[in-house]
Order: C-alpha cells, then sequence, then structure tokens
C-alpha cells in the first residue's frame, strides 16, 4: 500500500524533535512504527510529517537506580527489554514483552509506542498501571512527570500533548507481579487482558474492558474477583467476544494474574 | 530524500520518497524481488528482511529509515550460486509448497539460527511465529529448520 504524502524529519536531539512536533501542526513522533505505519497504510491516520525518533540515543537506555527504581527510555524495543539484564529487576516486563506479536515486532516495537498509542488491546498499559510506573513528558516548557493512572486518557489518547513526547518511563522497585490474558490465536491481539501488582496493596488493571486501564484494588487473590464484578464493567462487544463474556474473562483474568503475582 | 543503502553488499544510492516503504524500495527500485508483500498489514512476514543484523518486516519501515543500513535481503543468502545449508534443507524436507512465504521464512531462520545456533523446537516456532504460510507447510519447514539445529 502506498502511504499518502508525508514530510520526514530525522532529529538530533530530543530538543529538535519537539521543535519539530511543536512547529507542525500535521506532525507525528514515529517511534518502532509498528502501528502507526499500518494505520497510515488504512489511512486512519495521515499525519503530514513523521519525527523520525529511531537514532536518539538519549530515549532508549534502560538503567537501573541502587533503590530498584527502573528508568526505560521510551524508545527501548521489547527485544531489548527481553534480554536487558537492568530489567529483570522486574521480571514481568521482559515476559509480557515476549508474548507481544513476534520477534519482527518485537525487534521494532517500542515500549514508548504501545503506551502511547494505547489502543485498549495493547498489553502494557495495564502493565504500566498495575506496578504504578511514572511516565516523563519532555514539551517546550520541560519536562513533567504524569502517574501511569493519569496517563491513560481515551482510546488512542493519552497525556502526552501536541507538541510534547513520552520520553521515559520509571517502575519503582518490586518482583510480585503477574499478567494474564485471552488472545486472538498465541502472542495475539488481547481479547482480554490483567495485570497484577502485589508490592504491598493488591492492583489489578484491566485491559480491552474500556478505552483506558480500569484499575481495581483488593486484600487479597480472593477478593478481585468480587473487586471486578463491583467495579461494573461496561466492555465493548465484538466479534470476538460479547459484552457478558468479556466482563466474566475480566474477573477470571484478573484472578489468575493475582494469583500469580502472589505466587512469586 | 537522498538515500544510500547497502543491500546485500552493494551499495545503492537513490532518491526516494518518505512514503516508500523499504519493501517497495527493495522491489520497485533495486528489482531485488526475492522479498515478498503477501498481507501488506505487517501480519504475514513474507516481506522480512534484517538490518543493520536486526529481523524486521520491511513493510512498516520506511526506506528513507534505512539509509545508511545494512539490509540482506534472501537474493544474499547464498554465495556464488551455491544454497547454504539452510536453503538446501528447506529444498530436502520440502520445506515449500507455493513459496511464496519461503524467502521470509528462510530470513527468519537465518536470523534464529544467527543468535542460537542449536534452537529447540519450541524455539523455532517462536521464531517463526511472524511468518505465516497459506499453504500451512509448517510442519515441514520447522523439519528443514530443526535439521540445520546443531
Amino acid at each position: 500500500m502506498l502511504l499518502r504524502e508525508v514530510e520526514y524529519a530525522k532529529p538530533g536531539s530530543i530538543a529538535e524533535a519537539l521543535e519539530l512536533l511543536a512547529a507542525n501542526d500535521g506532525a507525528r513522533a514515529l517511534a518502532g512504527g509498528q502501528t502507526l505505519i499500518n494505520v497510515m497504510k488504512a489511512r486512519a491516520a495521515s499525519p503530514d510529517m513523521l519525527v523520525d525518533l529511531n537514532g536518539l540515543e538519549e530515549l532508549r537506555g534502560i538503567e537501573l537506580a541502587g533503590d530498584g527504581t527502573l528508568t526505560i527510555g521510551a524508545m527501548a524495543t521489547y527485544s531489548e527489554l527481553m534480554v536487558s539484564a537492568e530489567a529483570k529487576a522486574r521480571p514481568i516486563l521482559a515476559e509480557v514483552c515476549a508474548t507481544i506479536a513476534d520477534v519482527q515486532v518485537r525487534n521494532r516495537g517500542t515500549i514508548g509506542g504501545n503506551v502511547c498509542s494505547n489502543d485498549p488491546t495493547n498489553h502494557l498499559p495495564p502493565l504500566m498501571v498495575a506496578v504504578g510506573a511514572r511516565m516523563t513528558i519532555a514539551g517546550a516548557a520541560g519536562e513533567r512527570e504524569v502517574p501511569a493512572e493519569e496517563f491513560f486518557l481515551g482510546v488512542y489518547l493519552t497525556a502526552v500533548g501536541p507538541g510534547e513526547l513520552l520520553t521515559r518511563i520509571s517502575i519503582p522497585a518490586g518482583k510480585k507481579d503477574g499478567f494474564a490474558a485471552v488472545t486472538l490465536g498465541a502472542d495475539g491481539t488481547c481479547i482480554c487482558n490483567a495485570a497484577a501488582s502485589v508490592n504491598g496493596a493488591v492492583r489489578v488493571a484491566l485491559g480491552c474492558v474500556d478505552a483506558v486501564p480500569v484499575l481495581v484494588t483488593a486484600d487479597s487473590a480472593d477478593g478481585v474477583a468480587d473487586a471486578v464484578r463491583a467495579a461494573d464493567l461496561m466492555p465493548p462487544s465484538d466479534v470476538h467476544a460479547s459484552r457478558e463474556y468479556r466482563t466474566h474473562l475480566a474477573a477470571v483474568l484478573a484472578t489468575r494474574a493475582a494469583q500469580e503475582a502472589f505466587a512469586r | 530524500m537522498d538515500v544510500t543503502v547497502t543491500v546485500n553488499g552493494t551499495t545503492y544510492e537513490r532518491d526516494v520518497e518518505p512514503r516508500k516503504l523499504l519493501i517497495h524500495f527493495l522491489r520497485d527500485d533495486l528489482d531485488l524481488t526475492g522479498s515478498h508483500i503477501g498481507c501488506d498489514t505487517g501480519n504475514c512476514g513474507a516481506c522480512s528482511v534484517i538490518v543493520d543484523g536486526v529481523l524486521v518486516k520491511s513493510c512498516m519501515l520506511l526506506a528513507v529509515q534505512a539509509n545508511g543500513a545494512s539490509v540482506e535481503t534472501v537474493e544474499g543468502l547464498s554465495e556464488d550460486g551455491e544454497l547454504t545449508t539452510l536453503q538446501q534443507a528447506f529444498n530436502e524436507h520440502h520445506a515449500l509448497q507455493c513459496g511464496y512465504c519461503t524467502p521470509g521464512m528462510l530470513m527468519s531462520s537465518t536470523a534464529l539460527l544467527r543468535e542460537n545456533a542449536s534452537p529447540s523446537e519450541e524455539e523455532i516456532k517462536k521464531a517463526l511465529q511472524g511468518n505465516i504460510c497459506r499453504c500451512t507447510g509448517y510442519w515441514n519447514i520447522v523439519e528443514a529448520v530443526k535439521s540445520v539445529a546443531k
């Protein structure tokens, strides 16, 4: 498929990328391109300019601080997260990344692209909410930090505004996490998913049931299913699952994810 | 935009539109038609190539993004007309039926074997997850890769 005509810029720094995004209304950041290029083929998105973030080394690293806080550059790929010695501090990251699509997609697709596209069926938005990640957004006015719970605003919509970029994600120390999903084929698109974290309170974030991840909390793994039911979910019906079935899956997957987290 | 891309060891300089996908650049501009377009939606893997050592689907990369890169396609696998061990194994195990997915299967298997010379059957299947064979001839493809695994 031939894309619509588009301008292309490859900035040499974050500052230059921000200038390009701010100066061009129709500019979009191009991360791994594993979603954006395809929606451009379908004309579901038609940016006038692509600002290619590949090559910005400042967006790439994965660092582990002394207190166990993991800082991940927005352009870290799923494959990089899978083999990173630092990322092993939070094992769920590599485990979930290994179930996203296939080798080729994991080699290009990035953590930043996954959360910024905020497709409700994506794996990482609920995971970021469950683990209490903090997202750093850069813009003309400098940097601000947004908790994952406030980062996801709607379908394909996040706190990253026009002229801004997600630069890095920091994740606090902790190991007791779980993830469960029902997918279209092995490692396919999620029909429903749940990420759990029991480092302190029991937090379970559900994906595919609303425009943004839905966070529920409970005191124990046994209480998770009731907490999900009490959330009065109104998930969409589609060809893969009815609203009723997706609601049922949400409680089942939340429990599985919480049990996995407790078992670590 | 002027781009310089090295493909299978040969360096090409071309003026390309930013909207051109790498697969179209390879096939239409360089006449390297070994890499196939199957689905054009990033699912089938028939367009898989190796860019700077990394396996990618060339329908999800712009040609301009390959500026300065070294690209390997199925045409670059054999040397002096001699098939690689993997290609011979595909032949011996009847690992192709219509052959449309074969270039992608070969590139994905090549990338796997470079990283892991002795993959298990499970690892082979996981590595080929991004490549769809519409003849459903997966069994013999996995057998061919297995036979090359050390």
